[in-house]
Formats: C-alpha cells, structure tokens, sequence
C-alpha cells in the first residue's frame, strides 16, 4: 500500500459527517451572521460612508467579511477535530492504524478547509441579496480562498494538537485570532489609520491575508498581491513545518 | 511454530524519567494465545503501545510478521488490532458506522457481510443503529473488540479485556477468544484476573517494574512451580505438631484438627505415603484427606513478591 487512501476517505468522511449532523446550524449561523454585519455596517453605518478607493463600502467590507467567518470556522473545525478524538482517548485509533502523518494531516485538513470554503461560498452568495459586488480576477480569488483555507485550518490543526483542555482550544481564537483579524482591515482600510498605526498594523500579518483576498475582488488592497502572496506562502511553511514536528516528535500527540 | 511478534531488547523511558520497559525480549508465535501478567505500573500497557503504534520506544525493535513496526509501519500495522483498557469511543457514533470507519481507517474495501458476521457474532447485530453512548458498559466493550476486528487483523491485542464487565459477559469473552484462536487469529491479551489466564492462555508472561521476569508454557509453569498441599482432617485435634513428624515440615490448621503438609507434586518422592505410614505407626487416625494445586494467582503472587525481593523470598 503506497498511501493509505481508504484511511483518509475516512477520516474525512467522518469528519463531513460530523458537520452535516449539524449542517442546518452550520449553514444558517454564517448566513444570520452575514445579514447582521449588513444591517449594522452596511445600512445602518455603511450609509453614512464614503466609498473607499471608488467601492462602496458595502461591497468594500465583503472580502473582509468572508475572512472573519472564514478565520474563525476554519481554524475551530480543524482545532476540534484533531483535540476531539485526543480528548475522548480515540486518537488511538489513528495513531494505531497503518496511516502516515501526512495522511492524517491531509485528511483533517482537507476536511476542515472543505468546510471553511463551503461557508465562504454561503456568505458570497448571502451578501448578494444586500450589496452588488463583483469579482475582477474569479480565478485568484478562488485559488487564494482555498490556499487560504488551507492555510488557516493547518494552524486550527495545530491548536488543536496544543490545546489539552477545551479553554486553551478556545482561547487562540478569541484572544488572538479574533483581534488579528478584526484590526486586519476586515471592515476598513489600514489607509485610514493614522500613519503610526498604519505602520502598526503592516505587522499584523492579517493585514496581507484580507489585502490580497480583496484585491481579489477589486484590483486593489492596502498592500501588493505580491505581498500577500508570501504572507500566506510563510504562513503556510511555518505552520506545515510545525505540524510536521509534532508528529516527528509525537509532542502531545504520543507518549 | 512460527513466531509473529519479536520483540528485541526493547526499552522505554518517559519524559519524567520514569523506566516503563527495560529491555524486554518477547516472541509470541502465530496462533496462540499469550497472557502478559503484572501488577499496575508493570509495563503492560506500555508494551502493547509500543507494538500497536501509540507510544514511541526509546530503544529496541519490534518485528510484526517479519515487518519493522516502525520502518514497515502500514504492514506492521496493519495486522494488529487493540482493545484498549479504556472504553474510548465516539459517543454520538452509530455502532456499524464507527466499525466501518475502523475498517476504513485499515485501508480495506467494504464488506458489509464480514461487518454483518461480526456484528451478530458479539450480540451486535441487534444495536448496530444505537449510538455508542446508548450502549451499556458491556456493549461498548464488545463494540471496541468489534472495532478492532473490522479490518480482520492477524494479531489481537486485548488490554484488560474484562475489566469491569460481569461474570457472564466474561465467559462470552472468553469463549469469543476460543472462537478467534480457532481461525488463526493471535491473541495477546493482558489482565490482573489470573483466572482468566489460567482459562484461556497457552503461554504466560510475568512482567514487573518494567522487566519480563518470566516466560512459560501455562501448563509447565503451574506443573514446574506449583505446590500442592495435602490437608489431613485428624480425629483428634493436636496441640502441637509431634517431633515426628518433623522432618515433613507439616503445620497445624483449623484449630489442630488439620494437618497440612506442603509437598512439590513433580518431585520423584513427594513424602505423602511415608507421611502416612509414619503416621499410622503413631497411631494417629484422621477421617479425611483432600490435595489442592496451587493457582496460577499463587504462582504469580510469588514470582513478583520474589522479584521485588531480590529472589531471596
């Protein structure tokens, strides 16, 4: 047996399964979620903005908005269903059967980032009954999104693998992540800051995410495509080489 | 008969410093059923996790069917299967669901007759929609053998397979083990109820504090190492054991109505007729006699008392 497909299929079919037993919730809380950030910023405060570098700011705040949910889905499903089976003891299930590592990361994350780009589609499509927004490079946004999603549940992986009780896999998310990505840009530009906190937030790598995803959209971001590129590309290395030690070493993952 | 497991010298120390296995050497041969005994903290579970993937060894090998279980892990790997001690599952999981999913995770195809055949063999088959949680502690026990079965592997590693489970339940284990042998399977299984090895096992192993102080045939353990004790109910009780007799090294019992005398049974003279004929010559009549064999428990109990001791016990 080269690789152990059959193993992945499934884990990830489990893993699917888990979020299709909670599929109406999982579908409807990005969609209420959605039309509540239109309500509060795109008619009740987007109305008094002005559009920013010629978009409205209700289709401005939609690349941001697709992150945010994105961020926070994609890393607590990667998180919690790695922490899961180690806190419920089945992890020896996987650690027993005849699965590589990269199997096992494959399979986790493929199935949390399958996630993490279905509820960014439900809330591209959910904004389109409050904004009109339109897409200049389709291809590069889909391939950004899913890179992304890549990206954001190997380090919902890694907190996964980390966290020993559910307080820590919270507390990632909330005390960092969340912060990160709500001073990243996700609802404003970093242009409007002030000229140190600009220069501020330019070290929140968040910054680079939400920029190229919105360029994506709209030709345009606070920094280069380029530089987003190789934020996400580091990004990538950095929490890949961080899952390859841990099952190198079996760091709170074997004994 | 062909060995399926070797085990080479094998070691483990944890992070804390604590010594679990000290170069153990082990072979278990295709087909049989081997009882690893040992106190709590012997080294027990540590030895199966190593063999099963779970806990990283600092030295020796493991050879499973000739593969390497680290090198050849898919191979090796793939024809084991554990029961852990802990009843780990997935709680909200439907019993034939997390059975394919095991099966799955071994790489192997569907085969809903096999799962079908499993099922109805461990009293299955009638909650295969429950969910996990819904089962009693017994069924999930049979459950997780049931799991570990799926990908039908060579080799069963039961870790304390009947720990908390009722008398009845225990003999349908048992004889499900029975059942397991006569297809081929190996079976290794650990336990603290030395019945259950004295009932199933071929072979036994003792490990303690890390080290496998023994390993033997059941049968030729209990013949070179048990004891028997022959109890003679007198008719008249004594107050103390006559000079006579001395020389057997008999005691008194039950308030000097018995007389017990510990004797080796494979010994060329075991001292029971010349006890009797000394006896009869003192005029000394007793209106019963009955002989016990001691236990596998009391085989057991002395070996690790022995180790513990530095053999001079």
């Amino acid at each position: 047996m080269m690789m152990n497909f059959r193993g992945m299929s499934a884990i990830y079919a489990f893993e699917m399964a888990r979020f299709g037993r909670t599929f109406w919730t999982s579908l409807m809380l990005p969609v209420v979620t959605t039309a509540l950030y239109f309500i509060v910023f795109g008619s009740a405060i987007g109305s008094r903005m002005s559009d920013i570098s010629g978009v409205p700011y209700g289709a401005f705040i939609v690349p941001g908005l697709m992150m945010l949910t994105m961020f926070s889905e994609g890393i607590s499903n990667a998180s919690f269903g790695i922490y899961m089976p180690k806190w419920t003891g089945t992890i020896y299930e996987m650690l027993s059967a005849p699965l590589s590592a990269t199997e096992l990361l494959m399979a986790y994350v493929g199935a949390a980032a399958t996630k993490a780009v279905l509820i960014g589609a439900i809330i591209f499509g959910t904004v389109h009954f409050f904004v009109d927004v339109e897409v200049a490079h389709p291809a590069a946004m889909v391939g950004f999104m899913l890179l992304l999603a890549v990206t954001l549940c190997l380090f919902g992986f890694i907190i996964g693998l980390w966290a020993q009780s559910f307080e820590q896999l919270q507390v990632v998310p909330m005390l960092i992540v969340y912060p990160l990505t709500f001073l990243g840009g996700a609802f404003y530009s970093i242009d409007m800051l002030p000229p140190f906190w600009r220069s501020v937030a330019l070290f929140n790598p968040v910054v680079y995410l939400i920029s190229g995803f919105r360029w994506t959209f709209f030709g345009q971001g606070d920094v280069s495509p380029m530089a987003s590129m190789v934020a996400v590309a580091l990004f990538l290395i950095l929490c890949l080489s961080a899952v390859f030690w841990v099952f190198r070493t079996g760091y709170r993952l074997k004994q | 008969m062909d060995n399926i497991l070797d085990i080479r010298g094998l070691g483990k120390r944890y992070a804390g410093g604590h010594r679990a296995l000290d170069d153990v050497n082990l072979q278990i041969r295709k087909g049989e059923i081997f009882a690893l005994l040992g106190p709590n903290g012997a080294g027990k579970s540590s030895l199966i996790g190593i063999c099963c993937g779970i806990v990283t060894p600092s030295e020796g090998q493991v050879l499973v069917g000739g593969h390497d279980h680290q090198k050849q892990f898919r191979a090796a790997r793939s024809m084991i299967g554990l029961v852990p001690q802990e009843l780990l599952t997935d709680a909200f999981e439907r019993v034939v669901v997390t059975v394919n999913f095991s099966r799955g995770l071994f790489g192997k195809p569907k085969d809903p007759a096999y799962i079908e055949q499993l099922l109805k063999d461990l009293s299955l088959w009638d909650k295969r929609h429950a969910k996990m949680m819904e089962l009693s502690g017994g069924m999930k026990r049979r459950a997780m053998i049931a799991k570990a079965l799926s990908h039908e592997p060579d080799i069963l590693f039961l870790d304390e397979p009947t720990a908390g489970v009722d008398v009845e339940l225990r003999r349908d284990m048992w004889n499900m083990v029975h059942r397991l042998r006569e297809r081929g399977v190996t079976i290794i299984l650990t336990t603290h109820y030395i019945e259950e090895a004295e009932e199933m096992a071929d072979r036994v192993g003792v490990i303690t504090g890390g080290k496998l102080i023994l390993v033997e045939e059941k049968q030729a353990l209990m013949q070179k190492l048990g004891r028997k004790t022959l109890t003679l109910n007198l008719a008249e009780p004594l107050e103390r054991v006559p000079d006579a007799l001395a020389p057997w090294n008999v005691r008194l019992g039950a308030g000097g109505y018995e007389l017990i005398y510990d004797f080796d049974s494979q010994a060329e003279a075991t001292g029971v007729p010349s006890l009797l004929r000394q006896m009869s010559d003192m005029g000394m009549a007793f209106k019963d006699l009955h002989t016990s064999q001691s236990s596998l428990e009391d085989i057991f109990v002395g070996l690790v008392h022995q180790d513990r001791h530095g053999g001079d016990a």
